[in-house]
């Protein structure tokens, strides 16, 4: 039963609640900060392409946003790299990492969640869609705090910048990031409730098992 | 649980004000540290810099705060040897520089400008600057008001700028002079100076923007 006790090392669950407590944070302060110049292009003369709603944004006015954005930006790094360095040297990333093999699972797997196919036979704790989400969402992650870097310092770091495609460039890869996250939130959410209690509690307790085993 | 205990420590009004201020503060102390001062910001030839037309205008009170240029001066004092009253023509006797840099505003749009000016660092070497000193003040003739740390105030594209796009600052862009700091976010680099205080402690007054929430650094 080892494996199943040691399902969510406590490592990972508290990198998970880390990370998403802070996404729940720099995604609203974030709107709030776009809304100061809700543009990619230039200040005269000024193109917006959508004001967010207030009733989404944190922070109140650019000044508290960026508090805010600052903060919990900082939160998120330490909770991406304590979680990728854990998964990289345990190993334990394997199980969510998503390989060339892995390629050829998705589609029937997706064919299967649309009512379209069969269940297909899965050899592994997680399916390959779910590894490709998974992995795909911490990419997007890690490209969030790069270009967040990038945009907070970029004249130190004006390589990255460049590499990017310029300053204004960075603006648009930090926004396609949040959409890839914002993306991922609501299919993540669905597939946990369905899945019910004891999974999601699993998150919290590490455990699938009922409650009270030592 | 270190994830429950951040999320309480968000439900208290006076813990979650500490927490965001001390984020941004811990972020400045890191931004200091870091801080390279010979590092350079990209410059841009004639061609990439934006249109004068197109350099936008952001003030504090007003546009023109009505400097008789003819009676200006720059008040120096602090830790300097030479305080006083400085002229125009006594800065304009430094050596000129000529850069085209990209000034960001916090707001997230950036512009390509052409200024032209002394540096700032030759500056505080006239006046005698103490050389321990940590912080430079800047008083403006519009009540605004900014301060920045020493590395800042020595890097060698930080100007006291009087020019701009090859002709005297206008007066809605900051005349007769104004800083330009292109390490800087644009709220830092204030216009219509008046008073230039070197010191080793800020007042409660740290910038006009600072005071209200913005990061003091504001590094780039």
């Amino acid at each position: 039963m080892h494996d199943r006790r040691d399902h969510h090392p406590a490592v990972v669950r508290v990198c998970h609640w880390t990370i998403a407590l802070a996404l729940a944070v720099v995604i609203p302060s974030g709107l709030e900060v776009f809304a100061a110049f809700p543009s990619f292009g230039d200040k005269i003369p000024q193109i917006d392409l959508i004001v967010p709603p207030s009733a989404l944004r944190l922070g109140g006015w650019l000044g508290g946003a960026l508090q805010w954005h600052v903060t919990f930006a900082w939160l998120l790094t330490m909770a991406m790299a304590s979680y990728i360095g854990y998964q990289a040297i345990t190993r334990n990333g394997r199980q969510v990492l998503f390989v060339t093999r892995d390629i050829g699972g998705v589609c029937p797997m997706v064919r299967h969640y649309l009512f379209l196919g069969p269940k297909p036979a899965i050899a592994e704790i997680y399916n390959p869609l779910q590894k490709m989400a998974y992995s795909a969402v911490v990419l997007l992650a890690l490209l969030g705090i790069l270009t967040g870097f990038a945009l907070y310092k970029p004249v130190h770091l004006s390589w990255l910048v460049d590499a990017m495609g310029g300053f204004r460039m960075v603006r648009v890869w930090h926004f396609a990031a949040t959409c890839g996250v914002l993306a991922f939130i609501p299919g993540h959410l669905v597939m946990v409730a369905l899945h019910g209690w004891r999974n999601f509690a699993s998150m919290w307790t590490g455990s699938h098992e009922a409650h009270g085993k030592e | 649980m270190l994830p429950l205990a951040s999320a309480a420590l968000l439900i208290n009004p006076a813990w979650r004000r500490d927490a965001i201020e001390g984020g941004l503060a811990l972020s400045d102390a890191a931004s200091s540290i870091l801080f390279n001062g010979s590092r350079l910001a990209p410059v841009f030839s004639d061609r990439d810099v934006t249109a004068f037309e197109r350099y936008p205008l952001n003030s504090y009170l007003t546009h023109d705060p009505e400097i008789d240029l003819a009676e200006w001066r720059l008040e120096v004092s602090g830790l300097v040897r030479n305080s006083g009253a400085f002229t125009l023509d006594d800065i304009r006797a430094l050596p000129r520089v000529r850069q085209n840099t990209r000034h960001i505003c916090i707001e997230g749009w950036d512009v390509i400008g052409s200024f032209g000016g002394v540096r700032l660092r030759d500056v505080l070497m006239a006046i005698g600057v103490d050389q321990h000193a940590r912080f430079v003040e800047f008083g403006c003739a519009d009540d605004y008001y900014e301060s920045i740390d020493m590395a800042a105030a020595r890097h060698p594209q930080s100007l006291l700028c009087d020019e701009m796009y090859g002709r005297p600052l206008t007066r809605e862009h900051g005349a007769p002079l104004r800083l330009v700091l292109p390490t800087k976010l644009g709220y830092k680099q204030a216009k219509y100076l008046t008073s230039l205080r070197v010191t080793n402690v800020l007042g409660p007054k740290r910038g006009y923007w600072v005071d209200l929430g913005y990061s003091w650094h504001g590094g780039l």
